[in-house]
């Protein structure tokens, strides 16, 4: 870090467009980011280490696939409902100008398996579940709960984040499911009952222009998105600051960097799987 | 035997452990005094491998656990107990969850034997009938034999208490003094006791050692610590204030 550091100072004392105060704001907030991602590598080997040899609790991992996914339920079901009524909507509008009226339903289904499925669900799910794993893990700390853990001969990896992660990356796939299918169902009924589209055509349209693919790469996505939302929501509860400013402060980061990081990663895993699927 | 050799230790600029060096010898009872903010916390700490020294070792019956990474501590914190100065209840648990938190981990038991062995712990330190009670609706004093319990439920060798006593009335800081002797004596027990309870160090320890300006300053036992006439000793155990 030292070195990365002197180095862009150096850069900066040849062609430099800021001040040495911004510079300096600069450097340590690159610092900041790259030590961020450092450590949150590091979780990541440690959590990976500990899934492969851990005998999960049980117990534990059941109660978070609940409060993951069965607590997350309503909020990613209206999501998704809204979501594919509007899409619906909007696409016949397009699509009537071209008296393509019955490919509607097509195109709600494809975006919302592939890419407003997964994401919608995941951003709702970081808002949710992120801040609550991450103002829950950051109060352990700050009451030495985590601590008393680590006294009691236990990890705080195997005992707090890997049921974490493992119920998230099951709960979210689950989560996405539904949201596809609420979603496809409420574009279907606004196009039928409301927009007065051919149900028939609509349906077969539907059918004839969506393939598994599509559903796996949501799937895939989804499962990507669990990891996310877990790691980065026990990472700032692990590291929160003390106090409550603290435990807020890490709130709001969990869900923030989750979402950027999950927005971010959907484009390239779109670009990615995208291409893997078209060499297929 | 606990062995810690020139322990340093710091925070930022602000020093707090100087060279402090010891021995505990096993089934010994021994209080920790100072000043708040003195460091006894944080030396109580390190015996236990949750916080690490800038330099010098802490040696468990011989293994140095300065050398240990968070995993292979697990195996050496299997020998100890730990009673938190605000407790550190789990507090989405119930008090028998908390008490049996370390049996369900480590030990392979039917829920019967669990649950009997709760009601044995929580008989001891004085609050049968209180397993299905949450952390939120129990006093400082009950708070701190929970943690107790939870502590002692898989008879560690060692019981390490961070101001067992501290913030609780004379009466409830009595009955805790009496429950640290009843499990040093009945569970034979190592005890290191972090207090500025000069009454509570009087009655629980073996040996007391008191930190001053960052390094152990008095090791000795009760009797020629509380008649010593070093004008140090002296003015924290009568507690007058600088003038």
């Amino acid at each position: 870090m030292t070195i990365f550091r002197e180095a862009t100072l150096a850069k900066c004392g040849v062609d430099c467009y800021f001040s040495p105060t911004m510079n300096l704001f600069a450097n340590k907030r690159v610092e900041y980011v790259l030590t961020e991602l450092g450590q949150i590598a590091l979780l990541t080997r440690d959590v990976l280490a500990s899934a492969l040899t851990f005998k999960v609790a049980w117990r534990d991992l059941l109660y978070q696939i609940y409060f993951i996914g069965v607590k997350s339920q309503t909020v990613v079901l209206v999501t998704g409902a809204f979501t594919g009524m509007v899409l619906g909507a909007q696409t016949y509008f397009q699509f009537h100008k071209v008296k393509m009226d019955t490919a509607t339903l097509a195109v709600v289904s494809v975006s919302m398996c592939s890419e407003l499925g997964p994401v919608l669900t995941a951003l709702m799910v970081a808002g949710r579940v992120g801040a609550a794993i991450a103002a829950e893990i950051g109060t352990m700390r700050v009451t030495e709960q985590i601590d008393a853990l680590r006294t009691l001969a236990t990890h705080p990896i195997d005992y707090l984040v890997v049921p974490r992660l493992i119920a998230a990356q099951i709960a979210l796939p689950l989560l996405t499911v539904e949201s596809v299918v609420v979603g496809i169902g409420a574009g279907y009924l606004v196009g039928v009952h409301i927009l007065g589209i051919e149900p028939v055509y609509l349906w077969t349209n539907m059918l004839h222009f969506t393939h598994d693919v599509d559903l796996m790469m949501g799937l895939i996505k989804a499962f990507i998105y669990g990891g996310i939302i877990a790691l980065i929501g026990c990472y700032k509860g692990l590291t929160c600051g003390l106090g409550a400013e603290g435990v807020g402060r890490a709130t709001t980061e969990a869900v923030v960097y989750s979402s950027i990081t999950i927005l971010i990663a959907n484009f390239f895993l779109t670009l990615l799987m995208g291409k893997i699927v078209g060499q297929l | 035997m606990i062995e810690a050799r020139n322990l340093q230790k710091s925070y930022g600029a602000q020093k707090i452990l100087d060279g402090v060096s010891f021995r505990i010898m096993n089934g010994e009872s021994v209080v920790i005094i100072g000043r708040s903010g003195g460091g006894k916390s944080v030396l109580l700490k390190h015996l236990i491998g949750l916080l690490k020294p800038d330099s010098g070792e802490v040696l468990i019956d011989g293994e140095n656990i300065e050398l240990m990474n968070e995993r292979q501590l697990l195996r050496i914190r299997r020998n100890f107990g730990m009673v938190f100065q605000g407790a550190a209840l789990f507090d989405s648990m119930t008090v028998a969850e908390n008490v049996a938190f370390g049996l369900r981990r480590h030990e392979h038991l039917t829920e019967v034997e669990i649950s009997k062995r709760v009601a044995e712990t929580l008989e001891m330190v004085d609050l049968p009938g209180t397993e299905d009670k949450n952390p939120a609706e129990l006093s400082g004093g009950m708070r701190k034999r929970v943690g107790l319990a939870r502590a002692i439920i898989y008879e560690p060798k060692i019981v390490l208490y961070d101001e067992p006593t501290t913030g609780l009335d004379p009466i409830v800081s009595d009955s805790i003094d009496k429950l640290i002797i009843r499990v040093r004596d009945t569970l034979k027990v190592t005890s290191i006791v972090v207090t500025h309870d000069m009454r509570s160090a009087r009655r629980v320890g073996n040996r007391v050692m008191m930190l001053h300006e960052k390094k152990l300053y008095a090791n000795a036992t009760p009797q020629e610590f509380f008649a010593s006439q070093d004008p140090i000793v002296r003015q924290f155990v009568d507690g007058i204030a600088d003038p």
